[in-house]
């Protein structure tokens, strides 16, 4: 039986393009963009992304009726969030003037601010930005440190305990561009618009064996 | 280390088919749109625009086709503006794959367009395209730019500056900013232009038009303060290569993705 990967679909954004990707990397997976919790409990792996605003991920998630299948998912098999699907596993945004998250990460997320002393540094933070790699981690394999990633977000993941740190990249401040615990990966970047390196990415998360 | 600038090849298609010649060594069918994005991807291309150039309206949805095809095996940001009049329109090409739509002369006509779309998607996937041009002003009076339409026949006297502004206020996630009277040209960007717009909004701002040699990609953003530079033909004729054109832009200093 071929692996089956499931992509979260909650109704945040065009969710064609992991898809593609993953089924590009891994054409012998059967790739499957689902809101079907029954789908979601049956894959072997969980990629949960994401794009748009907290509290509409949220809402949708709820609306979706898949807040606890994606917490098991989390905490049972190999899981890999993107964008938003890595902000709301956070317990608290500050975005849209504050919301409650799926608090499965102990931490927040908080907004870049403007600064007046460096004009150059718009917001969103969108384009292409290296990543640091704080811990080794088997989904890095053949990635070079600090090689670039795109980005689009105005907002970054603050985790409490420092060892879910896995990527770091420098804006206006530094922040955490990936979290790692277990068999949870999770990228502020979009691997699947990331060209070779988030293609190898992708294709290391379809690889990875829980040990 | 930060985010890079970024070097944006853009292709024109018409019914399907680019045209104005890529010449790549050895491509099988320069007119294949997937084939052309793919060895733009493959050279280092940090994002894809696509303008669709067709005409004929029994030909409009050919782009929604090539759109679908490219985002299967192309995996880097993808672009598409050209006749977009409607969410309608946008939602399909988002389906389809494309990652961030142009909104041009529907802005001029229906400003509240840009506005409507940032609300429906964000406004990280909506560019609005500004094609100006350098208006003359009396003597001892400030440099003034125009707005112009229609391929820039058609001067509509709006202000760029004060349009750019406007249009990052409606929700434009980006700019296009196209030098109308350098377009094709080959001499640079129009620098005082591009200088007077990207200093004068908070997001980031794509030069065009132009651009005729390494040295104006670097200029663009050394001296137009621009995020991103955008360029065809020195591409499609196989004058530069992405990569040569990304070591000038390393040598002068540029944060790059190489």
């Amino acid at each position: 039986m071929a692996e089956t990967i499931a992509v979260v679909d909650y109704g945040m954004g065009n969710l064609r393009s992991v898809a593609k990707a993953l089924s590009h990397v891994a054409p012998k997976t059967n790739v499957q963009v689902t809101s079907d919790a029954n789908k979601i409990v049956a894959a072997d792996r969980i990629v949960f992304p994401g794009q748009g605003a907290a509290r509409d991920c949220m809402k949708h998630l709820k609306h979706y009726e898949l807040h606890d299948v994606v917490s098991e998912a989390f905490r049972n098999k190999p899981f890999l969030g993107i964008c938003m699907g890595l902000q709301v596993l956070f317990e608290h945004s500050a975005e849209n003037a504050g919301v409650e998250c799926l608090g499965l990460v102990k931490g927040s997320v908080s907004g870049f601010k403007r600064d007046l002393n460096k004009p150059d540094y718009k917001i969103p933070h969108m384009g292409w930005n290296t990543v640091q790699q704080t811990a080794s981690h088997p989904l890095w394999h053949n990635i070079a440190d600090n090689a670039h990633f795109y980005f689009v977000h105005s907002y970054y993941v603050c985790p409490e305990d420092q060892h879910w740190i896995a990527g770091s990249t420098e804006y206006l401040n530094t922040f955490t561009s990936v979290v790692a615990r277990d068999n949870v990966f999770a990228t502020q970047f979009h691997p699947e618009k990331s060209s070779d390196d988030g293609l190898q990415l992708l294709h290391n998360f379809t690889q990875w064996k829980l040990t | 280390m930060t985010l890079a600038k970024r070097l944006i090849p853009c292709l024109d298609v018409d019914a399907g088919r680019v045209v104005k010649g890529v010449n790549f060594v050895d491509i099988v069918d320069a007119g294949d749109p997937v084939e052309a994005a793919r060895r733009y991807g493959d050279a280092g291309a940090d994002e894809l625009t696509f303008l669709d150039i067709t005409a004929s309206n029994d030909n409009r949805d050919t782009i929604i086709d090539v759109v679908e095809a490219v985002a299967a095996e192309v995996f880097i940001p993808l672009t598409v503006g050209g006749g977009i009049r409607s969410v309608a329109d946008i939602r399909r090409l988002l389906n389809a794959g494309a990652d961030k739509v142009g909104i041009n002369t529907a802005a001029v006509t229906n400003p509240q367009l840009v506005k409507e779309a940032s609300e429906h998607f964000g406004n990280q996937c909506i560019v609005v395209a500004i094609d100006a041009k350098s208006v003359d002003t009396p003597e001892g009076e400030p440099q003034r730019f125009e707005i112009f339409t229609h391929g820039g026949r058609k001067p509509t006297g709006l202000d760029a500056v004060a349009w750019a502004v406007k249009m990052a206020e409606l929700g434009a996630g980006e700019l296009l900013l196209t030098s109308m009277d350098r377009d094709g040209t080959k001499i640079g960007f129009n620098l005082p232009l591009t200088r007077a717009v990207a200093s004068a909004v908070d997001i980031p701002v794509i030069a065009s038009g132009g651009v005729g040699n390494l040295q104006h990609l670097c200029d663009g953003i050394t001296e137009g303060g621009a995020d991103a530079v955008l360029a065809a033909s020195i591409f499609h004729f196989g004058e530069y290569t992405i990569g040569e054109a990304k070591s000038a832009m390393r040598d002068a200093g540029i944060e790059v993705r190489l």
